[in-house]
């Protein structure tokens, strides 16, 4: 050790290790070895399957885990399943208690939990001291309590059943936390699977299940690699999977979940804006850059890896980074003097080391320090590229790594636009002591998480989740719940719609259309709809309706991808300041075009006998029915409200409900009136425009409520309507990379197909699974469901101080 | 351990860089709430820091009640600031441990500088009507005058705050600029008193429009106030040093003072000053604290790093 006297002249920090002992000893223990807990219990360690658990900070293994087999996943389910009948029936209060025991467990094993979190991930002992595992107790906590108020809080819902959960290396229980929280609270059961890396402490927290008698089952730990997770993930016996992980898995999973009717969350990669105005305190947004990019060595799916600084400042902004990165320490996990540990493992290494050689090869600009990483273990040096533009790869792709590319802007408007060039929408972080500016900036950036004047906080009661390709589905908060509940089955049938499907599909009497079959002996043409004017199909054919009596009553036009292609154009350019526009001023639209639907309801009414053939006074009940809805939506458009979390800080946690942009809309051919006008204006009165394609068989009262629009004040763009092949057109959509969303009513395959081919840019979709539904029964619940489905939830930390 | 760096000569005021200033308190405090927790030092490297802090502390005394006797003991401390068998089982005795100075009240200037004759430890004398600095301008610059005659090396001037509460910045400045015109050779700490100020912004102008008018040191607190040295306020004052030291230069030191009672806090200000600044903001010329009964905490800390048994404070010798 060195002398007192010569550390009194260098003032060095020396070395602060935190003892591994205790967590060697856990491992130690159970003879360094694990199998699968399921149901309560442990699987012998079978050694064929064995495969090593290697800290990243000195490249040796540690333990040796279990690659799971088909029929333990089975078990794992089965007694999952098993566990589920009990466990959901439970009282919140019963489960609270669970919940609260699991916190305290964490608390009070909180530095076992720590260090061998860091001896497993490489991370700093400092974050999985200071960070991870408080947030972990946190999340437990926040979901005890939504246990114990879900029967108030959440009335109207019930649990999903099984949940199968596959979570990432880079913060490890954390993830298991936030999945396994509220899954529980709601009243579902888990099959977990850490990743093959980082299972340790998911094992270790196994023991806790254990040690608080948890049922058996309603906490199962799965590992091994992703093989494992793509037997859970297409296992019949899974209600939902919620994944955390790369976008290019989260894929997928999308497509391989695809028609199963398992719900879905996931929360994937992210290349997040980290934007510096010239009036913000730059010093500190210095120390932000460090927890933005060098908080776990930037294996972070939020990481503030695109930093956006203003032209004028970006010079000297970028020589105090430089500055304050020669001060970082890059080290041994466990000192507790370091700021960086260890790489996770060496692919990971791999890539981050490709990805900076070819932003090297494209001209942008390295700087790291000129200290040295450690030679042992998988290490890698903070880094800064500036001269880099949106155009090299290194400012596209996800480098999940130490490595901070630098741009620059020169107005607010374009820190927006090169904020929002990624295909990612995970998190933003916006720096500016001007509140006008920053809140301007967080409403305008496509990000789940907007972090003004601070980066990379986190807590329970506030929900985190992605736009775009950084997935779907909140966690935290009560946004998050949402994703582990259903609404409780209603038992509404309503006969009469049954009876008018069954009319419709008589045998065609008159396939002919002629004059003679319209209403009144005049030829009329319905249109696409396309950016505020009635638009002939790109096509140039027509294609026929029919009553249902199967006489020709008209012709609409036959769309195609082309007229899709337009609609979206119509639908993006509209959808920016119809979003911006307040609530007060869309829902007026929307109560005028209830007034003028109102001022026509007999001809719409006419129009559905015509198409359907049910009796008049049906029609008269859908066309009120429809006229209600528009008063409903009206009514929602300013009151749904966002909420003010409490998050550990202090700060303003501010919820918007926001528009996800663009809506693709493919209507039922039952109530083809009603079903419409219930999806366009809970699409439209939340903000977002539409591309609606009516029903194949009724279309014609879908267009016959374009002119309504028109006298309406519905400004052009935000209905389009193509009619159709409706399964064509809607994989159009659904494949369309500017589309947000997908809502499809309709057969079980195309719903399939709709969920399949959102992959492309996972859009979120909404499908029926070929089940039509009750379109007159629409309460409360179905009602929160729409407006959900119209929006996303976006949290934005609002920091405050004197 | 002398420091070799030109004195702070001060600058015009550019009233364009003092309003240019942002400072965001969140951000401000969560740097400092991660700090002590990034950094750390233990073992021989603590003992090490705790000897090396000693020599920054301005060992001190500014009661009503200081009389002839208690300055002389307090000198005396300040000679031997750490037990010799202490200092031998460390293998210290060969460094320089002493304190950096003794800071008195006026009336107290003689006593402590006949006490401290040869230590080649200064006295340093409170000025400028402190703690409050509500006396006559006139009086105040002599006050100066009276205690550099007596025999202070170190003028620790509290500054006008309500100049700085207004945005006076012009008359700060001159104020200061005055007070340092006044000192001459001796060293001016520049005393803020950041409890008064409004906000954290106003801390970093007022450290600015200091450093311009010649600031040698700026300093927090006077010990006086309800809240004292804080490391948000060290923060912001220490980045305020390193934004002038860019623009002209020129190195200006930092003190903090009031509520600095334990080795502990001692180490999380240095590590704030090496983090911020650098090891230069380490050595007496630069930096130091400000304290009454920090070294009594150091010394037991010591002794529990020579003996692995926690100490007690009559053990060792009371100043």
């Amino acid at each position: 050790m060195a002398g007192i006297a010569k550390i009194f002249q260098t003032m060095d920090y020396g070395p602060a290790p935190e003892s591994a002992k205790p967590a060697l000893a856990w491992l130690d223990a159970h003879g360094r070895t694990f199998g699968q807990f399921i149901g309560g219990k442990w699987t012998p360690p079978d050694p064929a399957r064995l495969f090593d658990s290697v800290n990243p900070a000195t490249a040796k293994p540690i333990a040796r885990i279990t690659q799971a087999t088909e029929a333990e996943v089975e078990a794992a389910i089965m007694a999952a399943r098993k566990a589920f009948k009990t466990w959901s029936q439970m009282s919140g209060h019963e489960r609270a208690r669970y919940l609260y025991a699991m916190a305290r467990q964490v608390q009070k094993h909180a530095r076992l939990f720590a260090v061998l979190e860091s001896l497993d991930n490489g991370k700093p002992i400092r974050e999985t001291r200071d960070i991870d595992i408080p947030l972990v107790a946190r999340h437990f906590y926040h979901h005890a309590g939504w246990a114990q108020l879900m029967a108030s809080e959440m009335a109207g819902y019930a649990p999903l059943g099984v949940i199968g959960q596959i979570i990432p290396w880079n913060f490890p229980l954390l993830m298991l936390a936030w999945k396994i929280a509220p899954a529980l609270a709601m009243g579902n059961t888990v099959v977990l699977k850490p990743a093959e890396w980082t299972s340790l402490t998911a094992l270790l927290f196994a023991e806790i299940c254990q040690k608080i008698g948890l049922p058996p089952g309603v906490v199962n730990i799965i590992t091994g690699d992703g093989q494992v997770g793509q037997m859970i993930v297409n296992h019949p016996g899974v209600d939902k999977i919620a994944f955390t992980g790369s976008t290019e898995v989260g894929k997928i999973i999308r497509t391989a979940t695809a028609g199963s009717g398992k719900r879905l969350s996931l929360e994937l990669g992210g290349k997040s804006p980290f934007i510096v105005f010239d009036d913000a305190d730059l010093d500190s947004v210095v120390e932000g850059v460090v927890d933005a990019i060098w908080f776990n060595q930037g294996q972070v799916c939020c990481a503030g890896s695109r930093l956006l600084v203003h032209e004028g400042i970006a010079p000297l902004f970028q020589d105090r980074l430089r500055a304050r990165m020669e001060k970082l320490r890059v080290g041994d996990p466990l000192d507790k003097a370091v700021d960086m540990g260890a790489i996770i493992a060496p692919p990971q290494l791999q890539k981050i080391t490709r990805l900076v050689e070819q932003g090297k090869a494209e001209g942008a600009q390295i700087w790291q320090p000129s200290w040295a990483c450690p030679a042992e273990g998988y290490f890698y040096p903070p880094t800064l590229f500036t001269d880099v533009s949106p155009a090299m790869t290194i400012a596209q792709e996800e480098i999940f790594g130490p490595v901070l590319v630098s741009m620059t802007f020169r107005t607010p408007a374009e820190a927006v636009a090169l904020a929002n060039n990624t295909r990612y929408g995970l998190a933003a972080s916006v720096w500016s002591e001007d509140i006008n500016l920053a809140l301007e900036v967080a409403r305008k950036v496509k990000a789940g998480v907007v972090w003004i004047n601070c980066t990379n906080l986190f807590d329970a009661a506030s929900g985190f989740g992605g736009y775009r390709e950084s997935g779907f589905g909140r966690e935290g908060g009560r946004e998050g719940l949402y994703e582990y509940v259903k609404l409780k089955e209603l038992k509404i049938e309503n006969g009469k719609l049954k009876k008018r499907e069954r009319r419709a599909k008589n045998s065609p009497a008159n396939s002919q259309f002629s004059i003679l079959n319209s209403a009144d002996g005049i030829d009329r043409t319905p249109k696409n709809y396309i950016g505020g004017k009635q638009a002939r199909p790109d096509s140039g054919y027509s294609r026929t309706v029919f009553d249902a009596s199967g006489n020709a009553i008209g012709e609409v036009g036959e769309g195609n991808r082309k007229d899709i292609r337009n609609a979206v154009e119509a639908a993006r350019a509209a959808a920016a300041t119809w979003g911006e526009q307040t609530a007060h001023a869309r829902a007026q639209v929307l109560y005028y075009v209830a007034e003028n639907l109102s001022a026509r309801a007999p001809e719409f009414a006419a129009r559905l006998v015509q198409q359907t053939g049910c009796q008049p006074d049906e029609a008269e009940l859908e066309v009120a029915a429809a006229i209600d809805r528009l008063f409903t939506f009206a009514a929602w458009a300013d009151k749904y409200d966002g909420l003010v979390h409490h998050t550990a800080f202090r700060n303003v946690t501010l919820t918007f409900n926001e528009p996800l942009g663009v809506i693709g809309i493919a209507c039922p051919d039952e109530a083809p009136l009603l079903a419409a006008v219930t999806l366009m204006v809970g699409a439209i009165g939340m903000g977002n425009a539409i591309v609606l394609i009516p029903s194949e068989a009724h279309p014609l009262s879908a267009t016959d409520l374009y002119q309504v629009l028109d006298t309406s004040d519905v400004p052009a763009g935000v209905v389009n309507i193509v009619t159709g092949a409706r399964d064509e057109l809607t994989r159009v959509l659904a494949e369309h990379a500017d589309v947000d969303a997908v809502w499809y009513f309709g057969g079980e395959a195309g719903s399939a197909m709709v969920e399949c081919a959102s992959a492309n840019n996972l859009k979120r979709t909404w499908v029926n699974y070929g089940r039509p539904r009750n379109w007159f029964a629409f309460d409360a619940h179905n009602q929160a469901e729409l407006l959900r489905q119209a929006t996303q939830v976006k949290n934005v930390w609002v920091p405050y101080g004197a | 351990m002398s420091t070799d760096h030109p004195r702070n000569p001060g600058i015009s005021l550019d009233l364009a860089w003092v309003n240019a200033a942002r400072v965001n308190r969140s951000a401000v405090e969560r740097r400092v709430a991660t700090l002590p927790g990034r950094r750390t030092v233990k073992q021989n490297w603590q003992a090490a820091w705790l000897l090396r802090a000693i020599t920054l502390m301005d060992l001190t005394t500014l009661q009503g009640d200081d009389t002839p006797g208690n300055v002389q003991r307090l000198c005396a401390k300040a000679r031997h600031p750490v037990r010799e068998d202490l200092l031998e089982a460390l293998g210290a005795t060969q460094l320089p441990i002493k304190v950096a100075a003794v800071c008195v009240y006026h009336e107290m200037v003689p006593t402590a500088v006949k006490a401290l004759a040869c230590s080649g430890i200064p006295v340093a004398a409170v000025s400028t009507g402190f703690p409050a600095g509500m006396n006559p301008f006139e009086l105040r610059v002599k006050e100066i005058e009276y205690s550099i005659e007596m025999g202070a090396e170190e003028i620790d001037i509290v500054i006008s705050r309500r100049h700085a509460l207004t945005g006076n910045w012009r008359a700060l400045y001159d104020e200061v600029k005055k007070f340092r015109e006044t000192c001459g050779d001796a060293h001016m700490k520049t005393i803020l008193e950041t409890g008064e100020l409004a906000t954290l912004r106003q801390v970093y102008q007022a450290s600015l429009v200091c450093m311009m008018a010649g600031a040698d040191f700026i300093k927090t607190s006077t010990g006086k106030a309800a809240v004292n040295a804080t490391l948000p306020v060290g923060l912001v004052m220490c980045r305020a040093i390193r934004d002038y030291f860019d623009h002209t230069g020129y190195r200006v030191g930092f003190k903090p003072a009031g509520g600095i009672r334990t080795a502990k806090q001692a180490l999380d200000w240095m590590i704030l000053m090496k983090e911020e600044l650098g090891e230069e903001w380490l050595q007496p010329g630069l930096f130091r604290f400000g304290a009454s009964s920090l070294l009594a905490d150091i010394e037991r800390q010591l002794e529990h790093h020579v003996t692995g048994a926690y100490s007690a404070a009559f053990r060792h010798p009371m100043a």
